[in-house]
């Protein structure tokens, strides 16, 4: 069986917060639910299929469903990080092709900034196997992607400048979007001459970090037939576990390799036949990673193929995170998943911003990395066309 | 395994010559009688082929710097690094008493134990 399509994304929802004060995670979650459903023009009984990750407070969907009063008769709870959501878009697709459910919600919430529930949900890293051999390193999401970097540059000679040529194109793109945390255009010098917080990383090699939420509603395709917005179809996915391999570590790839061949094989295209990526960017080094692994360009040559403006719209071969992505837009929860897979349904709708919307996007990917790029992590990659 | 409360071990008979080995300043690995590979974290069953014929092995104490990196905003700031040992893994570990500014990928260092958290940790430090 595949899920080539066998589903639609129907309904797309961001959260216009950045800094959600006295707003409780729960709410978040029913506001961007709203949202979704609305954009997709269902309403919430329509709803028989509940999606929602380690975010989700309380006892996860037993709490969430009952909050947001759902009657689902599938649930899933997939847990992987910042690639959840993405992973959910895929399991949302093979529930609907089963004949599980027809309208599939998924939800996201956040509030890193304003203080909330910490990503990972109510989960203890001590009881983790690695716990007593890695812990006493204090081992930091900056420090685990950073040394992903150093390696990076030590085997194919990537430079800062090269990484920095990613926050510039997410910056040109950020512009644009009124929601953006960031939205003062950024130079390579400006990039590598902010304080190194892991080296090789800077400051400006970093994502924001960002209260908020969305939402996803994916539908049966006799239920994407009665609604009237633009139609966005399902055709591929892939999913993989990434790790230090008992040791045998090589930190210079991410589980992209595996998850993005999957996903173009059940596809049935190539990543030349691509138009617009959503690259999860937690920092610059995971998107050059990302675009290596997937085979947008050779692996080692990230570097090469990300400088010189090659990500922004309009300008390079490759638009990628044209609503200013993770690295200046939008990070709710620390977890990118959803917003990679939002700005690409609005990129196959054509109603991404005029100034950065790709000409005749037909074909989009998204991809989501979730966990630790320097010791395990999920990947996630989904390809969407225009229906 | 650790401490729920205080994230310190608690005993796990599968780990306890581990830590024993530590507390004499040795680091130990496994080998698999079955396959012949070797493995960190340690585990009683082999990651690579999941046999049970697992067996600890003392490391040399050599290793050499695979990737590094400086918390920069940490007070004081930190290294962590990987260290690939000659026995064939690379582990997680931070590389003390050296200049940050000077570390690079592929630098020789070798073995020390620091207490950490309760815990006797394996360090490196440049030879
Ligand atoms: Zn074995």
């Amino acid at each position: 069986m595949t899920i080539k399509g066998k589903a639609y994304i129907a309904g797309i929802y961001e959260h216009p917060t950045r800094k959600a004060d006295g707003i409780s995670l729960a709410q978040i979650h029913a506001d961007v639910a709203r949202g979704a459903l609305a954009d997709a023009g269902l309403s919430r009984d329509d709803v028989d299929g509940y999606f929602c990750a380690g975010d989700a407070p309380g006892l996860g969907p037993m709490s969430m469903v009952e909050y947001l009063g759902l009657k689902p008769r599938h649930v899933d709870s997939t847990e992987t990080g910042g690639s959840s959501y993405v992973i959910h878009a895929a399991h949302a697709a093979e529930a609907i092709a089963a004949g599980k459910c027809k309208v599939a919600l998924v939800t996201l919430a956040g509030k890193p900034r304003s203080g909330g529930a910490p990503p990972g949900g109510g989960r203890k890293p001590v009881d983790s196997p690695d716990f007593a051999f890695e812990a006493p390193f204090k081992p930091t999401v900056l420090n685990l992607y950073a040394i992903c970097a150093r390696r990076h540059m030590h085997e194919f000679g990537t430079t800062a400048e090269q990484l920095a040529w990613v926050k510039v194109a997410a910056s040109q793109h950020a512009q644009h979007n009124p929601h953006a945390m960031l939205r003062d255009v950024v130079t390579v010098e400006q990039v590598v001459s902010s304080p190194i917080v892991a080296d090789p990383l800077h400051r400006l090699d970093c994502c924001v970090i960002s209260d908020g939420g969305g939402a996803l509603v994916i539908v049966a395709p006799e239920i994407a037939a009665t609604l009237k917005r633009p139609k966005v179809r399902i055709i591929g996915a892939g999913e993989a576990m990434k790790n230090v391999n008992g040791g045998l570590v090589d930190i210079t790839y991410s589980g992209a390799v595996w998850s993005g061949p999957a996903a173009f094989a059940e596809a049935g295209v190539k990543p030349a036949d691509i138009k617009y990526v959503s690259i999860y960017d937690s920092f610059t080094i995971t998107v050059l990673m990302t675009l290596e692994d997937l085979g947008f360009c050779e692996k080692g040559k990230g570097g090469r193929f990300v400088a010189d403006g090659n990500l922004i719209s309009g300008v390079g071969k490759l638009p990628f995170n044209t609503d200013g992505g993770g690295l200046c837009n939008n990070h709710p929860g620390n977890r990118g998943g959803m917003t990679k897979v939002i700005e690409a349904v609005r990129q196959l709708r054509g109603e991404a911003h005029p100034a950065v919307q790709v000409k005749n996007c037909d074909l989009a990917l998204a991809h989501g990395t979730g966990g630790f790029l320097g010791t395990r992590h999920g990947s996630a990659t989904l390809i969407m066309e225009r229906a | 395994m650790a401490d729920k409360k205080t994230g310190t071990p608690v005993a796990d008979i599968a780990l306890q010559p581990y830590w024993d080995a530590a507390a004499r300043g040795k680091l130990l690995i496994k080998h698999c009688q079955a396959c012949g590979r070797n493995h960190y974290y340690p585990r009683p069953l082999c990651p690579h082929c999941f046999s049970d014929k697992t067996e600890w092995l003392e490391t040399s104490g050599e290793g050499t710097i695979y990737s590094w990196s400086v918390e920069r905003r940490a007070s004081p700031p930190y290294s962590i690094a990987y260290v690939t040992l000659p026995e064939g893994v690379s582990l997680l570990t931070s590389i003390v008493d050296c200049d940050f500014d000077n570390l690079s990928v592929g630098q020789k260092v070798t073995l020390a134990f620091e207490q950490r958290d309760g815990q006797p940790t394996p360090v490196f430090r440049p030879v």
